[in-house]
């Protein structure tokens, strides 16, 4: 192959979970730690640790063995679910962080723009910023003054370029520094989800700005949750899930493979090591479920049928009053609702340590036919603090069975819009006439 | 590039071709990169121009913080080894001794609390951009050279006031800022490195500041030292540095001599050691920071 623009070989990445947090801690094991401390010291310090790994910390693979080619001017994206090593990968083949095995050729110049306004600074004005966020995703500085106006214009801040970006509203400032980088043009873009903020209008001008970047024959590697986004932009889709690659070919085949993907792993998700369970020290995640009406787990649901959210957990230091949530997302990344915990039993009480299960049910006759992701959270409001957030924990998938009345009526084709209430409906005849006509003669009609 | 492609296509043979860059698993010690430091020296200037356009946003007295640290650090010490421990200085007015050596100390001792905490302070940037790591604390380094000329302003005009009339030995200043420079990036690489894996370092440097203010000839001269331990005493890079611009502002007699030898081998091994030592810890920045 002579256009390449990206050879990834048996990539792998491994990263250290830090050590699991002291539940019982003992005076002997306090002094031998104290002692071992200055030694373990010295020895971090005149060897890397993450090759002598000390003993007590675990080690996993974010990215494992995943190889591909990439040809000049193609735009690839990149799905999974979270924790799939997406977000790794990218941070490979951009140099921020290195494989620990394997290699990437890269065949041309690489642009990464792994977030909005990276080393943007609150106290400098916004030319200040662009020039300082140029610089940063390295443009040359005679490249910038040539496209300077454009930026400004495009990122629609003309009137307040020269004033500190702290006094901007998030609009502008997310405006203004997705504008720098759209103007960015290396031979390799690499984009990370940054189409996940700001407004709707906004993500459609950052969309029709991709779709430019796609069409001048860069090659382009994007990460999106966006499921819309990624079949719009890419012909070609790798599908990545627990680190390796699970598929690679045509972006709406391995779109609609990731969103059924029903391998008994969307409906149920447990955390068998407690150390990588989400959580704090304070509580930690142990299971997320969807379970139907009959309490079987289901990622399948009838579109007029309750469906529960189960979240398992344990509660490792007792005293706190914790707030279980869940939120729901569409594979539009459309935020749909948030649930929170509103069992009154234990809205006020500290819980004791062990484990607990709290079960929150969308009602049926709400949501829209589609794949849904569910996001789960646990918080304590003393201190306010979020103790753990899994997003897309879980999926399931809403059918319209077509069986018997739902909200779809007499309707057969698609009904659009995120949700699908049931509504209730009522028709009265105010008169009835023989003959419809605009006039409605009164003699025709019977009173 | 596209060019010759095109032209391997036309030749129709599977002509390799030479990637531009691979990234490969690094281990062990690096070569210093100091070609890509080169490349990105705009972003050094702007890392540079960041920091000091922030630093004194929202303070009341903006600028003349740093003249006013040394200046009440002087006072503070005109006051109690000065008049009270009646010190010895090399036969020059007190007040204008002390704060001759403070004006470098600063710079070196702001130089290093800086530099340290670089990369933790950057660290959205690390994780989220490449470039050479080495320009951020280079940049948080050389951003104290503002400071400094404020507080070198300061520090002329009271050699005037003094009526000290400096002598050719003066042209000899932009040595020593440089071996300052070169100390305190030294010793900047190694604790910057050392924060990110341990955060210790945060809480060691106000107290390693603190101790080695004492361990420089500041308060008092290095002359109060015969010769052959006064050489010594160079191991200190700092001793060096001050008793320097002493000399070249004030002609004060400790003229540099093999403790300034020794003072600039030393920082220069330890900028060299440091500078090798980042590249070693760079690898797991991103993942640490």
């Amino acid at each position: 192959m002579a256009d390449l623009a990206v050879r990834v070989e048996h990539l792998w990445k491994q990263y250290q979970v830090g050590r699991q947090p002291e539940r019982y801690s003992t005076l002997r094991d306090t002094i031998t730690n104290t002692c071992r401390a200055p030694i373990d010291f010295l020895r971090g310090v005149l060897r890397d640790r993450s090759n002598s790994g000390p003993a007590g910390n675990d080690h996993f693979w974010a990215v494992k063995d995943v190889s591909f080619d990439i040809r000049r001017g193609e735009v690839v994206g990149i799905i999974g679910r979270n924790g799939a090593g997406k977000s790794t990968l990218l941070k490979m083949l951009s140099r921020i962080t290195e494989p620990s095995l394997g290699q990437v050729s890269l065949y041309g110049r690489v642009g990464a723009l792994l977030e909005v306004g990276t080393g943007f600074h609150p106290e400098l004005s916004g030319r200040e910023n662009i020039q300082l966020n140029a610089a940063i995703l390295g443009m040359k500085r005679e490249e910038l003054s040539a496209k300077f106006d454009e930026i400004v214009a495009f990122a629609e801040v003309e009137k307040f370029i020269d004033t500190a970006v702290k006094h901007y509203s998030s609009g502008m400032y997310l405006r203004l520094a997705f504008s720098v980088a759209a103007h960015l043009e290396p031979e390799i873009l690499i984009v990370d989800e940054v189409l996940a903020v700001g407004d709707a209008a906004f993500q459609k001008k950052c969309l029709g700005k991709m779709e430019g970047v796609a069409k001048e024959g860069r090659t382009v590697l994007f990460v999106s949750h966006n499921m819309q986004a990624v079949t719009r932009l890419c012909e070609r889709v790798i599908l990545l899930d627990n680190g390796g690659v699970a598929g690679d070919g045509p972006a709406s085949q391995m779109v609609t493979r990731y969103l059924s993907s029903s391998e008994g792993s969307t409906k149920l998700r447990e955390w068998d090591d407690p150390v990588r369970a989400p959580g704090s020290d304070v509580v930690r995640l142990r299971a997320v479920r969807t379970r139907a009406e009959d309490g079987f787990p289901t990622d399948l649901v009838d579109i007029r049928k309750p469906i529960g959210v189960e979240i398992e957990y344990d509660v490792l230091k007792p005293g706190h009053i914790f707030h279980p949530c869940f939120s729901v997302h569409n594979s539009e990344g459309v935020h749909l609702f948030s649930a929170q915990d509103t069992d009154r039993t234990w809205m006020r009480r500290p819980r004791p340590a062990g484990r607990y299960i709290s079960t929150g049910w969308i009602p049926g006759d709400l949501l829209n036919e589609g794949a849904l992701f569910v996001g789960v959270a646990i918080w304590t409001l003393a201190p306010d603090h979020c103790h753990l957030y899994e997003r897309d924990a879980v999926a399931f998938n809403v059918v319209d069975s077509y069986e018997e009345e739902s909200s779809r009526g007499g309707w057969l084709g698609t009904v659009p819009g995120v949700i699908r209430p049931f509504c209730k409906w009522e028709t009265q005849v105010e008169r009835e006439c023989a003959v419809a006509s605009q006039g409605l003669p009164q003699e025709q009609c019977k009173k | 590039m596209e060019q010759i492609a095109k032209l391997d296509t036309i030749a129709g043979q599977a002509v390799e071709q030479v990637p531009l860059l691979v990234l490969r698993p690094r281990k062990g010690w690096q070569q210093l990169g100091l070609n890509d430091l080169w490349q990105s020296r705009e972003l050094l200037y702007f890392l540079c121009w960041r920091d000091i356009k922030v630093r004194y946003k929202q303070t009341a007295l903006g600028v003349a913080w740093a003249i006013l640290q040394p200046l009440m650090t002087m006072v503070l010490f005109s006051l109690f080894f000065g008049r009270l421990a009646k010190m010895p200085s090399d036969g020059v007015p007190y007040p204008l001794f002390v704060f001759t050596a403070l004006v470098p100390w600063m710079f070196f001792a702001n130089g290093i609390t800086q530099s340290s905490g670089s990369l933790v302070e950057n660290a959205s940037l690390l994780k989220k951009v490449y470039f050479p790591r080495l320009a951020v604390p280079i940049a948080s380094i050389i951003a104290g050279v503002v400071d400094f000329c404020c507080s070198f302003v300061v520090l002329m005009a009271m050699v005037l006031y003094y009526g000290v009339v400096p002598s050719l030995a003066m042209l000899a200043l932009p040595l020593f800022l440089a071996l300052a420079c070169i100390s305190s990036l030294g010793v900047g690489l190694w604790l910057s490195a050392l924060n990110v894996q341990f955060r210790d370092v945060r809480y060691v440097i106000p107290f390693l500041t603190q101790l080695w203010l004492f361990a420089t000839p500041i308060a008092y001269p290095s002359s109060l030292l015969s010769e052959p331990l006064r050489t010594f005493y160079g191991l200190n890079p700092m001793v060096g540095v001050v008793e320097g611009f002493r000399w070249a502002l004030l002609g004060t007699e400790t003229s540099p001599g093999p403790m300034l030898l020794v003072s600039a081998s030393v920082s220069v091994v330890v900028l060299i050691t440091g500078a090798f030592y980042f590249r070693r810890m760079e690898v797991t920045f991103s993942d640490r920071v």
